[in-house]
């Protein structure tokens, strides 16, 4: 290959993907290099999915097919706006996680086996994101849900193996299901691609048995309600970068599947009635999982509850995108609820796991007056906080406003209520870790210090989660191109 | 963009920056604080000065931010922005004095303070100069999240107990406001503030979702303006620190609310409209309940900062009762009170201050012959109470007056009766005050007189009642002189009324 | 009924059977071999799939399909153990149930 053809930004998809993987390899056979490889690649990845999101906005969607091996036997990746926007986020809260797992992991035996597998996990994310064929995506999911099984297992305590093999059982339950749902796919259609749009006169009901299939095997793995079990276990007894990773980046990529697959393939097989099912089930997770985080009793339980809930503002795109009058709005705002909730819920998680490396606990009940010690990562706390209940002048307001004003319009105002009832409910349980922080307590027991790195990547993440609030002309910029309402 | 177009973004960032830069600063950096803080505070006064001059002289200051594709963030200077504003601006420089003497005697996290009290006045300068009800919504959400850490202040149970309280009210409010103003963007596509309102070519389309949007944000807006039973948050609050509760009462929160409701009527809805929907009417009755209300429980509180908390709830809804009456001289007693409400109930909670910080004086019980000891303040609090009781030639008698006229011309006694009822009450409960603060025989030792030589207490603990208890007694001397307040709102008055 | 539909229909009856072991046992060992006759019962399908075809040969994509699933249902098998190992030593006793309180 000619440096021309190396340098060419149509190959970016390929690097994106095989430098997490290179760096892997590293982590793996020299394993004193393991930091550095995550940083190296932090970085790298950062620069080159900026320039595959200034190609996108420039000349439209990327696509390059690996090897020259044309599908369906070969690979195809693609990239569109919502692929750069996801990857965009993906290698800002991995570089940060990165930065917070360098403090985390500083001498500790663990850091051997982090490494290797956080590069995996991270490989797998920015394939899943480019990926073009439904069984490509089978494959990324898979690796995916391997690196996160074993990266939960990473604590070390009876309680995260147990929470780890639930994990692994229902995501290998819900991979095999999405993948006998492509083998009808394949069997119906003849073809795997992703961007296909399947004429409607063909067989418009023999679609509906791969759609559910897919779709079922999807939602377990999101955890939308009442599939939702496996996580609060296994996010809450993760080293806290782990959980940071599984919450905002981990689950969404199943749901970034489910999107293209309903917006995309299936679009013209949907019934109405299915999207307003999913919009109760959705409803069902914002009330449940705020319920149970009002009710947890360890700080990271707290927040593993909050990911619940906040699952059903994603999973309400779907209701609320069923409907054409209004414009595109719930698209955005659900992609916006993507985006903002990556950053609020690993600033939390990061932010938790600073307090619990201070404090050696995470109850809840005996954590007053940490403001004190940890005045930066309450403040991150705070910050994010103010996104995931959706006030301004975050990214979860934007979202959120995006989604009443569909709402609104649409005449399915119900929704809207809903979300405000999950509002306020993520405020009453955002204070109650916060306001426990202000006590005033005479003696300051000693704790742990905290490295100051694991304090302030918190703190950053945290601000890009308010900062895309203020950005929102820029970001849907991007993610109009490829728009599948256009 | 020229010049103009940032002024109104540049007002803001001179408390925003400030306020980041002090989170950031080492606690024993007292110099610098300070230093930043009234800095800050003057230059906002300066570049207000400006823009005030710039608007009587009709020029447009307007910032245009996008924020989505159908929604801008707009701040934009008009007449009832300047007044604000300005209100906000000088405000904030005295309780910047008064808090910084307040506070470097006692206690600890007077970064963390100052850096939320910033924002907290970038967030008021935010809802003065908001250009439409989105802008509006995110800058009174912020004061809301900036408010909360400096009424936790103290950690102290009561004050988290407080703050819990406050949190759960004010974000309730929040989402009845934000549902509100998501409905009328859906229903109408615009939300701008317009001089005269907005609304009235909707009147056949949709009048019952019109009038359940206003009661959506009234119920909003009413719970910061402290309308009962939406005031419950205000008493508890008085754990905080005096300078807070002088923000809060005279300044930002308590204002934001008001402001918001005027706002509504005004320039969202418009006056004339509002009357013909049917609106006013109960928006009066909760009103003159509120004033009555607010009055009678502060007849029963002996701690000396509930009592002025009460007095607040009540004297912060005569702002909502001259938006609630037709007529541009109701109009104009309102909106004259946000300014003479503000100057007078700060004196009175600076002087409350005082009286704790220098004495260890709560409660009006204890206040036998403490104007010997401390004749200043208690003249500034004479001064205050006076105000509000609406002696002539105070800040108060000149609302009052308005409000009463304006109700005499809009067919409305009974609004008089309330006014007349509501002073005997605020006599009835000021006045024992100032009588055992000067003429009663000190029952504690150590009242008898000043120290010899010295002043009664802080100069920055005096010199700011004494201020502003001055500027009351200006704003109601020189009600008639170009710029005071009374002729600001004549000016804003006469843009609201359709001719 | 041809062939494929045989195959297609045991292979779908396997994929059920697995996933209504994989619910009802709690033992993590019985558990982990549900999963497989499941996947196997998916790569009969997918098998039967690429036999459809008009011609001798079969199609092959579906056979790619089922070589990848193999190596990944070995490699999550391995895992599933080892974790199934450890937990036995850590708590003594291989059984996991659905909702465990936390």
């Amino acid at each position: 290959m000619s440096l021309n053809e190396i340098l060419n930004p149509v190959t970016l998809p390929a690097w994106i993907v095989s430098v997490p993987l290179a760096a892997a390899v590293l982590a793996v056979v020299l394993p004193k290099t393991g930091g550095w490889a995550g940083i190296f690649t932090a970085i790298l990845t950062a620069a080159m999915v900026a320039a595959l999101g200034h190609e996108i906005l420039v000349h439209g969607p990327v696509q390059m097919v690996i090897g020259g091996w044309l599908p369906p036997l070969g690979i195809a990746l693609y990239a569109d706006g919502l692929s750069a926007a996801m990857l965009g986020i993906t290698a800002l809260v991995s570089g940060c996680i990165t930065l917070y797992a360098r403090g985390y992991f500083s001498g500790s035996a663990a850091s051997r086996r982090f490494w290797p597998l956080w590069m995996f996990l991270w490989a797998a994310l920015n394939a899943l994101f480019l990926s073009a064929d439904i069984f490509n995506l089978y494959v990324t999911l898979e690796l995916l849900g391997l690196s996160a099984v074993a990266l939960v297992a990473l604590s070390g305590t009876a309680d995260a193996f147990r929470a780890a093999v639930r994990y692994l059982l229902v995501g290998l339950t819900g991979s095999l299901i999405y993948l006998t749902g492509v083998a009808f796919f394949y069997a119906v259609t003849g073809t795997l691609g992703l961007n296909i749009k399947v004429a409607v006169g063909s067989a418009p009901a023999s679609m509906t048995v791969p759609f559910a299939l897919m779709a079922a095997g999807l939602i377990l793995k999101s955890a939308l309600f009442p599939m939702h079990f496996w996580l609060p276990p296994a996010h809450a007894n993760a080293p806290a970068p782990v959980s940071a990773a599984l919450s905002a980046l981990v689950v969404k990529g199943s749901f970034y599947i489910l999107l293209r697959l309903w917006f995309t393939v299936f679009m013209p097989f949907i019934n109405p009635f299915s999207a307003q099912l999913v919009g109760m089930l959705a409803a069902a997770a914002i009330i449940w999982g705020s319920l149970q985080a009002l009710l947890a009793e360890r700080l990271k339980l707290l927040v593993a509850y909050s990911t619940v809930a906040q699952i059903g503002y994603l999973f309400l795109i779907f209701p609320l995108s069923s409907i054409a009058q209004g414009g595109p709005n719930a698209w955005f705002g659900g992609l916006y609820f993507v985006l903002s909730h990556a950053c609020a819920k690993a600033a939390v998680f990061l932010s938790a796991g600073a307090v619990m490396h201070c404090c050696g606990h995470d109850r809840i009940r005996d954590l007053h007056g940490i403001v004190a010690r940890l005045p930066v990562s309450v403040f991150a706390f705070a910050l994010a906080g103010v996104s995931l209940i959706g006030l301004p002048p975050s990214g979860g307001f934007i979202a959120k406003w995006l989604y009443l004003n569909k709402a609104l319009v649409a005449g399915q105002w119900w929704w809207g209520v809903v979300m405000i009832i999950g509002g306020l409910l993520a405020t009453a349980y955002i204070f109650r870790f916060f306001a426990r922080a202000f006590i005033n307590t005479p003696e300051v027991a000693a704790g742990r210090p905290v490295p100051w790195i694991m304090e302030w990547t918190a703190l950053g993440l945290a601000f890009c989660a308010i900062i895309l609030g203020l950005a929102a002309p820029a970001v849907t910029r991007l993610l109009d191109v490829g728009n599948p309402f256009q | 963009m020229k010049f103009d177009d940032w002024l109104p973004l540049l007002i803001l960032f001179t408390s925003l920056l400030p306020g980041i830069v002090i989170f950031l600063l080492p606690e024993e950096r007292t110099r610098w604080r300070t230093a930043l803080n009234l800095g800050g505070a003057g230059l906002k006064l300066v570049l207000t000065g400006i823009m005030i001059w710039g608007v009587r002289h009709a020029h447009v200051y307007e910032t245009r931010l996008p924020m989505l594709p159908e929604i801008e963030l707009v701040l934009n200077a008009d007449a009832m922005s300047m007044m604000m504003t300005a209100l906000s601006g000088v405000l904030w420089f005295v309780t910047t004095l008064y808090a910084i003497a307040y506070l470097e005697t006692s206690s600890q996290s007077r970064s963390r303070f100052f850096g939320f009290f910033s924002l907290c006045v970038s967030s008021t300068i935010g809802i003065a100069l908001a250009g439409n009800l989105i802008t509006f919504l995110m800058f009174y959400e912020m004061l809301t999240l900036t408010t909360y850490p400096l009424v936790v202040h103290r950690g102290t149970p009561e004050s988290l107990h407080a703050g819990r309280t406050y949190i759960a009210y004010t974000i309730a409010g929040g989402a009845a406001f934000l549902i509100g103003v998501a409905w009328l963007k859906a229903l109408v596509g615009s939300v701008a503030f317009t001089e005269g309102g907005m609304l009235a070519p909707y009147v056949d389309l949709f009048p019952s979702q019109l009038r359940l949007i206003f009661l959506l944000m009234i119920c909003g807006l009413g719970v910061k303006a402290a309308l009962v039973p939406l005031h419950g948050w205000l008493p508890q609050a008085m754990v905080a620190p005096a300078p807070v509760s002088a923000l809060l009462h005279a300044v930002a929160v308590v204002k934001a609310g008001a402001f918001g409701i005027v706002r509504v009527v005004y320039d969202v809805y418009g006056i004339e409209f509002s009357a013909e929907l049917g609106l006013l009417q109960p928006l009066a009755a909760a009103a003159a309940f509120t004033i009555v209300y607010g009055s009678v429980r502060a007849l029963f509180q002996d701690e000396l900062k509930k009592r002025l908390a009460f007095s607040t709830v009540s004297q912060v809804s005569y702002i909502a009762l001259g938006a609630a009456i037709l007529g541009p001289i109701a109009t104009i007693g309102g909106i004259v009170h946000l300014v003479h409400q503000g100057l007078m109930k700060i004196t009175l909670f600076f002087c409350a201050g005082n009286f704790a910080e220098t004495l260890g004086v709560h409660h009006v019980s204890r206040m036998h012959g403490i104007g010997r000891r401390m004749p200043w303040t208690m003249a500034a609090f004479t001064v205050g109470a006076l105000g509000m009781i609406g002696v002539p030639p105070l800040a108060g008698f000149v609302s009052k007056w308005y409000l009463g006229a304006g109700a005499m011309a809009a067919g409305k006694p009974w609004v008089i009766a309330v006014l007349i009822a509501s002073s005997l009450l605020n006599a009835a409960y000021f006045l024992p005050i100032l009588y055992r603060g000067w003429f009663q025989e000190p029952a504690e030792p150590g009242f008898g007189q000043p120290p010899a030589g010295k002043l009664e207490t802080h100069w920055m603990l005096l010199g700011p009642p004494l201020l502003t208890a001055l500027l009351a007694l200006l704003a109601g001397l020189l009600a008639n002189a170009p710029f005071s307040p009374l002729e600001w709102a004549r000016l804003i008055t006469a843009r609201e009324y359709h001719p | 009924m041809t062939i494929s539909t045989i195959y297609s229909l045991v292979g779908v009856a396997l994929l059920g059977m697995g996933l209504h072991a994989l619910i009802i046992h709690s033992h993590l060992v019985r558990k982990i071999l549900a999963l497989n006759i499941a996947g196997a019962g998916v790569f009969l399908f997918l098998v039967a799939v690429a036999g459809r075809t008009p011609g001798p040969l079969p199609d092959p994509v579906p056979h790619t399909m089922v070589l990848t699933g193999i190596v990944v249902a070995v490699s999550a098998t391995a895992l599933a153990l080892a974790l199934a190992c450890r937990i036995h030593q850590e708590t003594g006793s291989a059984h996991i149930t659905e909702n465990e309180p936390e």
